[in-house]
C-alpha cells in the first residue's frame, strides 16, 4: 500500500530518517556484526591476540554437553512458560468474557501485573519461597515437603516456571479477551439455540476462531520465555544449581561477562540470532493474515 | 450471556476471583512485609495483614538505605530518579525518531527508500540480550559506560514504533495532504501541525508501553552501571538479595521492590485505555 500523493524533494527524508539508521548501525547493525565476527576467532587465555577458527566454535559448541543441556533446559522452560500461562489466560478471558457487566473491572484487577518487571516477580516469588523465611516453604515443610531450590534443580525450574509464568498471565488474558470479543455474539446464539452446551460450543466454535490469535501469542510467548524471562533466572537462581536453570540467553550472558569467554559465547548469540530470526518470519507471516480476523 | 442460569453467574465470578487472588497474593505478601519488623519475617510465618512499619521502612528504602545487613545503607531515591530518566528517556527517543522516520517512509519518495525500510524493519528481529556483548564494547568504546546516553541509547535500536506510526499514517486520507499542499503548507509543517496532532492517541498508547519497556529494563543497566550513582531500582534490588547464608533486611528490600513496581503500575492503571490499544496494536 502506497500514498498516491506525496511531498517533494529528497533531503529533508533524509534527515527524518538518518537519527534511526544511525542508532541502528551503531548500536545494532555493527554489534549484531560483531557476534557474527567474533564467532569465527578464538581469544588467546591472555586476550593478547584472537585466532581465526572457522566453525570451530559451533562445533565445539554443539558437542559441549553443557550447551546442550542449556538447549534442552530452554525448551522445557519456554514450553511451560508459554503454555501454562496462556492456558491461564485463556481461563480468565473465557470467564470475563461471560460477563454482560463487570469486565471492565476484572480486567483492570488482571493486567496490572503485566507492568512488574521479570526480575521483581523474581523477588517476589523467590521471598515467597526462601528456605529460610518464605511462607509457602514455611508450609510445604510444615507439610512434610522439604522446599529447597538452591539444591534441588527440579523445584528451581518449577520455581523459575511459576515466577515468569505469573507475570505473563495479564498479557495472554488481554489479547484472548479482544479475541473473544471479536466473536460475532450471533455465531453463538445460534448454536446455542441448536442445542449444543457452553463445552461444545467453546470446543467447536470458540477455539477455532481463536486459533490465529492462540498460534501468534505462542510465538510471542516463546521469545518472551527465551530473552525477558533474564531477570527471573538472574534474581531466583542464577543459573543454578548446576546449571539446572541456565537458558540459552542466561549462558550467553554468564560465558560472555563471568567466564570472559567470548568466542563461545559470540556463537551462543549468533545461534540465539538465528532462533529469533525463525520465530519472527513466522510471527510476521502470521501478522500479514490476521489482516483478514 | 446466552444462557441465565444463577449458578453459572456466580461460578464465574468465583473463578475469576481466584485468578485475582493468585495474581494479588505474591504482591500482598510483599506488601505485608514491607510494613512489619525484621523478626516478624525471620521468625515465620508472617503475617497475612499489614505491620506498623510502613513510614519507617519506606522512608529507610528511600532515603537511608537498610539499616543493616546484606546491601545497606543504599537508599533508593537515587535509583527511582535513574529510572524514570532512563524510561522516558527510552520512551521520549523512541517516539520522537520513529515519528520522524514514518513520516519520511509514508509522505516522501527519495532514493533507497526501500533499503532503509528494510534496514530498519530487520531490527524487529533482536532483542538486545542477543547481542549484548558487542554492544556492550561499542558502548565502552564509545566512553558511555556509566551515563544516561549509554543506558539510553542502544534501546532505542527497534523498529516497532516507527511500523506503527508508518500503519497509521496510511490510514490517514490522502485528501489531507492535498488540501495542506494547496494551501502551500510545507512538509515540516503538515508533520507538526496535523500528523502529531492526529496521531495523539497512538503515541499516548506508545507511551504506555515503552515506559513499562523502559523502567523494567534489567539486563542492560546490570552491565553498563559499576557506578552506584547510575543505577536504576529494578537492577539494584539484585544486589540487595543474600545469596547463600548472608541476611539481608527484608522490611527494607520488599519496600525496595514495591517502589519499583508502582511507578511503572500506576502509569498502567491510569493509562489503561491507551495500555490496552498500544499492547494490542504493537503486538510486541
Amino acid at each position: 500500500m502506497e500514498k498516491r500523493v506525496f511531498f517533494k524533494g529528497w533531503w529533508l527524508p533524509a534527515i527524518l530518517v538518518a537519527p534511526q539508521l544511525l542508532i541502528s548501525f551503531v548500536f545494532f547493525f555493527y554489534p549484531s556484526g560483531q557476534a557474527i565476527w567474533n564467532s569465527l576467532f578464538l581469544p588467546d587465555p591472555f586476550g593478547l591476540k584472537t585466532e581465526f577458527v572457522g566453525l570451530d566454535n559451533f562445533r565445539f559448541l554443539l558437542s559441549d554437553p553443557y550447551y546442550l543441556a542449556s538447549f534442552k533446559t530452554t525448551v522445557i522452560f519456554s514450553t511451560a512458560v508459554s503454555v501454562s500461562s496462556m492456558a491461564l489466560g485463556l481461563y480468565l478471558a473465557a470467564l470475563a468474557d461471560r460477563l454482560i457487566k463487570g469486565a471492565g473491572v476484572y480486567q483492570t484487577l488482571l493486567i496490572w501485573p503485566y507492568a512488574i518487571a521479570p526480575a521483581i516477580a523474581g523477588v517476589l516469588w523467590l521471598f515467597m519461597f526462601n528456605g529460610n523465611i518464605g511462607l509457602a516453604s514455611y508450609y510445604l515443610k510444615a507439610l512434610g515437603y522439604e522446599w529447597n531450590h538452591t539444591l534441588k534443580g527440579d523445584q528451581a525450574m518449577f520455581l523459575v516456571i511459576l515466577a515468569s509464568s505469573w507475570g505473563r498471565i495479564s498479557y495472554n488474558f488481554l489479547f484472548f479477551l479482544a479475541g473473544l470479543q471479536a466473536i460475532p455474539k450471533s455465531i453463538i446464539e445460534a448454536a446455542a439455540i441448536d442445542g449444543a452446551s457452553f463445552w461444545k460450543r467453546f470446543g467447536t466454535i470458540v477455539i477455532p476462531l481463536l486459533s490465529p490469535i492462540t498460534f501468534f501469542l505462542l510465538v510471542v510467548n516463546i521469545v518472551y520465555a527465551f530473552f525477558d524471562t533474564f531477570g527471573v533466572i538472574h534474581t531466583i537462581t542464577s543459573g543454578g544449581p548446576e546449571q539446572s536453570t541456565t537458558i540459552l540467553v542466561y549462558k550467553v550472558f554468564s560465558d560472555g561477562f563471568v567466564s570472559q569467554d567470548l568466542g563461545s559465547s559470540a556463537a551462543q548469540s549468533v545461534i540465539l540470532l538465528v532462533l529469533v530470526g525463525i520465530l519472527t518470519v513466522i510471527q510476521f507471516k502470521y501478522i500479514e493474515r490476521k489482516v483478514h480476523y | 450471556m446466552v444462557e441465565k442460569k444463577k449458578s453459572g453467574y456466580w461460578l464465574t465470578h468465583l473463578g475469576l476471583i481466584l485468578g485475582i487472588l493468585f495474581i494479588f497474593f505474591p504482591v500482598w505478601l510483599t506488601f505485608v512485609a514491607s510494613t512489619v519488623t525484621q523478626d516478624a519475617i525471620i521468625y515465620p510465618p508472617l503475617p497475612i495483614l499489614p505491620g506498623t512499619e510502613f513510614f519507617e521502612n519506606y522512608a529507610n528504602a528511600l532515603f537511608r538505605g537498610s539499616p543493616e545487613g546484606y546491601g545497606a545503607k543504599v537508599p533508593v531515591i537515587k535509583m527511582m530518579m535513574n529510572s524514570a530518566i532512563m524510561a522516558i528517556g527510552i520512551t521520549v527517543g523512541k517516539i520522537i525518531i520513529s515519528l520522524l522516520s514514518a513520516f519520511a517512509f509514508v509522505y516522501f519518495r527519495f532514493p533507497f527508500r526501500n533499503l532503509c525500510f528494510w534496514l530498519i524493519f530487520i531490527t524487529l528481529m533482536l532483542p538486545v540480550e542477543v547481542r549484548i556483548v558487542p554492544t556492550y564494547e561499542v558502548v565502552a568504546n564509545l566512553n558511555l559506560l556509566n551515563s544516561y546516553t549509554g543506558l539510553i541509547f542502544p534501546l532505542i535500536a527497534s523498529a516497532t514504533a516507527t511500523f506503527l506510526f508508518r500503519q497509521f499514517f496510511m490510514t490517514i486520507p490522502d485528501e489531507m495532504v492535498e488540501a495542506a499542499r494547496m494551501d502551500g503548507c510545507s512538509p515540516m509543517r503538515f508533520f507538526f501541525d496535523i500528523l502529531v496532532p492526529i496521531s495523539k492517541t497512538n503515541i499516548a498508547a506508545l507511551f504506555v508501553i515503552l515506559f513499562i519497556f523502559g523502567w523494567n529494563q534489567y539486563l542492560w543497566p546490570l552491565l553498563m552501571t559499576t557506578d552506584p550513582d547510575m543505577r536504576t531500582i529494578v537492577m539494584a534490588i539484585d544486589s540487595m538479595i543474600p545469596t547463600g547464608d548472608d541476611y539481608a533486611h527484608w522490611p527494607t528490600v520488599m519496600a525496595t521492590a514495591m517502589l519499583a513496581m508502582v511507578p511503572p503500575v500506576i502509569v498502567v492503571i491510569s493509562m489503561q485505555k491507551f495500555f490496552v490499544k498500544g499492547l494490542l496494536e504493537s503486538d510486541k
